[in-house]
């Protein structure tokens, strides 16, 4: 890539594998708001393991905390954003939508909106149209 | 040209699903034929022994899933030389073949992949 320091414009792709109410979920949502505001693209947010908590619809943070589940989704709403969670992963966890409660018989659908299921087959297509894949895991 | 991929995987296979799901990054990848590494770090090298019982955990055995690795075109599959001895496993009796690495080697091969993906 040929560009200048200052202005170096990149293609992020964004993978989290820890849930909401971990550190490195919020730590994700920071750097992808600053990514944007920096003037970058994010390709593809993917949610894989545990990160997939991060876009259930059903989690109520206490008042007095931030609520990075609801500010996840408002956040790829707002910029129209690319966000895939993997559906085996989701499945394993319990973060179903419409389609996969109706599936395996389920009460209820809790994903939340902006994102969609989909394979890890998105996690390497995202990788291969981004300069950089960055990972947040851990706490 | 394609991207390439390290993948490398740091727990036990009887940690929960995180050594599966590293695995299942790898063989997704291989099915799209983009060049990957897998790498067994850590707690990650138990899942190279042979003779395993997981059916005694009910948990299911990934080292056919390991085995399989080659038919998805995934040839470049590694183990820290460190690792495997740190927990005195016997480099001979390993369930698939793998490039051993010492720690200088380690830095080398990380380096060569464009993207690294560590669960």
């Amino acid at each position: 890539m040929s560009c200048s320091f200052e202005r170096c414009l990149m293609k992020f792709a964004i993978a989290l594998f820890s849930p909401a109410h971990s550190p490195a979920s919020r730590r994700a949502l920071r750097f992808a708001e600053a990514a944007l505001a920096g003037g970058h693209e994010i390709v593809r947010l993917f949610l894989y393991q545990d990160g997939v908590h991060s876009a259930s619809a059903n989690i109520v943070a206490p008042q007095d905390e931030l609520g990075v589940a609801g500010q996840w989704s408002r956040f790829i709403r707002d910029n129209r954003l690319d966000g895939v969670v993997c559906i085996a992963a989701g499945l394993r966890r319990g973060v179903l939508d419409e389609q996969e409660a109706a599936r395996h018989q389920r009460p209820a659908a809790n994903l939340s909106a902006g994102w969609e299921l989909s394979g890890l087959g998105q996690l390497h297509e995202a990788s291969q149209n981004a300069d950089r894949l960055i990972c947040f895991g851990g706490h | 040209m394609a991207r390439s991929m390290l993948v490398i995987t740091r727990q036990s296979p009887w940690s929960g699903p995180t050594a599966r799901e590293a695995l299942d990054i790898v063989l997704a990848g291989g099915a799209f034929d983009l060049p990957l590494g897998l790498l067994f770090l850590d707690d990650g090298v138990f899942q190279l022994m042979s003779g395993q019982h997981a059916a005694r955990l009910q948990q299911k055995d990934l080292t056919a899933n390991l085995q399989a690795l080659p038919m998805f075109g995934i040839e470049s599959v590694f183990a820290s030389r460190r690792s495997l001895s740190e927990r005195r496993l016997d480099e001979a009796s390993l369930a698939l073949p793998v490039e051993l690495l010492d720690d200088a080697e380690l830095g080398s091969l990380i380096n060569r992949y464009d993207q690294v993906i560590t669960l």
